[in-house]
């Protein structure tokens, strides 16, 4: 059940219990019970929106960043990482196979903002033997969501 | 002047969706549960091997019955999924859409005076082909207590020296409901011992939410008396692409075939490529969408338990079929009030035939929000009854 329960709040996060428990044909207080259970066992990790800014006011740019690295004797990538996390510009670290160890991306006001944060803070980490900074130009989907090509339905009111 | 026409089709009488529909389509801020169609797009490797059909130039007429590597994989397919064979080259028919199917084999099969059983409640097309074919069309009106499936009791009562052809129509529209094998196995027998054809319309087969679906024609002694209509529109959400198949027994597929090829020469030759790839490599896509329309099944009916909207479960197609005959009101006088005072577009049980008065058509090609927002509209509106 709980696969069942994931897979629905994934695409929609806002589906109350007793959405859940209709649609699968289950009792509220089982569905309530298990995304408690998964909220502390941190399978359930947050909840979040997607949000087209590029429609807002409001200015920022993202970037990915890779990182190649020199893995730690012992600590392999997981200590590297551990300690890009914890800055707050860092909106996700994947360990990547392939050309470059990590994909970091980052969020800024800037671009001017971002790169200075590659410089600062990423770069000269003891580790890091390298980076190169890539600028989101436009999001055309996320999450499997598309943002560009939102259309409106064309089927018919009433069909036999 | 003459009048320039035919006295049979004036009798006809227009599908009493239209009138409903030119209404709906007066208020453009209606929600409406009255489509009849996938609210999934074309799964995109589909509608991509389709764009790539035309890019490749192959926009030629196929031969009359279909591509061949299609009508391969059709065959495949109804073996695979429902242990019924039929031949790829003399027993199946690529058609534009199920529809012409239904149309192409009542006329290969009936001469004027030739009655035809049609279970109702049903989808709207069966009555005016058999009509056009001066066939006499036999009602069968089906009860809520069996859950809307035939029974061979009534079958065998609505009988008589002249009926050719029953119409078999599950998973139903409108009514959600299904024919399970002990259900069939029962019909397959009268049907057998009175010497009839079955027309099988499986266009829903594919959503089917208790068990598999099981084809009449895979029962013993029944592949040579069915003709099987299929397509492409319900499962693979494809309803605008019109395509569609026949799988019938050799002396009536030909003939078939042959109406086919004087009246429309042959279905669309990108959709036929575009079914290829859906038909080959659709499993996946219509494993999600079977979910999905199961999660919304059993919401709807959970929101009509909460609301005292009394409904059978009903395990197929994308409807559920609520009674309304608490209330006192026809169906159309229901729904038409419901539009007007809610702006919920429904469609009332009467334009599948007159044994749906007390009942309304819900669709559930929704997405959940769509439905929770209407069914909050429909509790309101009866709770001011």
């Amino acid at each position: 059940m709980r696969t069942r329960i994931l897979k629905l709040i994934e695409e929609d996060c806002k589906l109350t219990a007793r959405d859940i428990a209709a649609m699968l044909g289950e009792s509220e207080e089982t569905v309530a019970a298990e995304l408690a259970a998964m909220e502390k066992e941190h399978v359930i990790c947050g909840y979040t929106t997607i949000i087209d800014w590029d429609k807002t006011d409001e200015e920022f740019v993202t970037a990915i960043i890779e990182l190649r690295v020199t893995p730690q004797r012992g600590e392999g990538f997981d200590k590297i990482a551990d300690r890009i996390i914890n800055y707050p510009e860092v909106d996700t670290v994947y360990l990547m196979s392939g050309g470059y160890d990590f994909a970091v991306i980052v969020k800024g006001k800037t671009m001017k903002e971002v790169a200075l944060f590659v410089a600062n803070k990423l770069a000269p980490m003891e580790a890091v033997v390298g980076t190169a900074t890539h600028f989101v130009l436009k999001k055309h989907k996320e999450h499997g969501v598309g943002i560009t090509n939102i259309t409106k339905s064309e089927r018919l009111a009433v069909m036999p | 002047m003459r009048n320039p026409l035919s006295e049979t089709i004036i009798q006809i009488k227009p599908s009493g969706i239209r009138k409903f529909f030119d209404i709906v389509s007066e208020m453009p801020d209606a929600i409406s549960l009255g489509v009849g169609e996938p609210d999934f797009d074309t799964p995109w490797h589909v509608r991509d091997e389709g764009i790539y059909a035309l890019e490749k130039g192959r926009t030629f007429y196929t031969s009359n019955s279909g591509l061949k590597e299609l009508r391969e994989e059709i065959c495949k397919y109804y073996t695979r999924k429902f242990q019924a064979s039929y031949d790829p080259i003399h027993e199946c028919l690529i058609t534009v859409g199920g529809s012409e199917g239904i149309d192409i084999a009542l006329r290969a099969m009936l001469d004027p005076g030739d009655e035809v059983i049609i279970p109702e409640p049903c989808y709207v097309s069966y009555l005016p082909c058999v009509e056009l074919t001066h066939g006499v069309p036999v009602h069968l009106p089906l009860k809520a207590e069996n859950e809307f499936r035939l029974t061979a009791e009534e079958l065998e009562a609505a009988i008589t020296d002249k009926t050719k052809v029953v119409i078999l129509p599950f998973p139903n529209n409108p009514t959600g409901a299904i024919m399970e094998r002990s259900d069939l196995e029962q019909v397959a027998k009268v049907i057998i011992e009175h010497d009839l054809y079955v027309l099988s319309d499986e266009i829903y087969a594919e959503l089917s939410y208790k068990d598999k679906h099981v084809s009449i024609a895979s029962l013993p002694g029944m592949r040579d008396r069915t003709i099987v209509i299929n397509g492409f529109s319900k499962a693979y959400a494809m309803t605008g692409w019109r395509l569609g198949y026949a799988l019938a027994p050799q002396i009536i597929c030909e003939q078939m075939t042959k109406i086919h090829q004087f009246a429309i020469m042959c279905a669309p030759t990108n959709s036929q490529y575009a079914a290829i790839d859906a038909i080959k490599n659709g499993d996946k896509d219509i494993e999600m969408m079977v979910q999905a329309y199961d999660q919304r099944r059993h919401f709807l009916l959970q929101s009509f338990k909460e609301m005292g909207l009394e409904c059978f479960e009903p395990y197929g197609a994308f409807y559920v079929f609520p009674s309304i005959k608490q209330f006192g009101m026809s169906s159309d006088d229901f729904a038409l009030e419901l539009l007007q005072k809610e702006k919920v577009a429904v469609v009332p049980g009467t334009a599948f035939g007159d044994c749906g008065e007390g009942f309304l058509r819900i669709s559930y090609a929704y997405s959940i929000e769509e439905l929770k927002e209407a069914l909050g509209r429909i509790r309101h509106f009866i709770e001011t009854l």
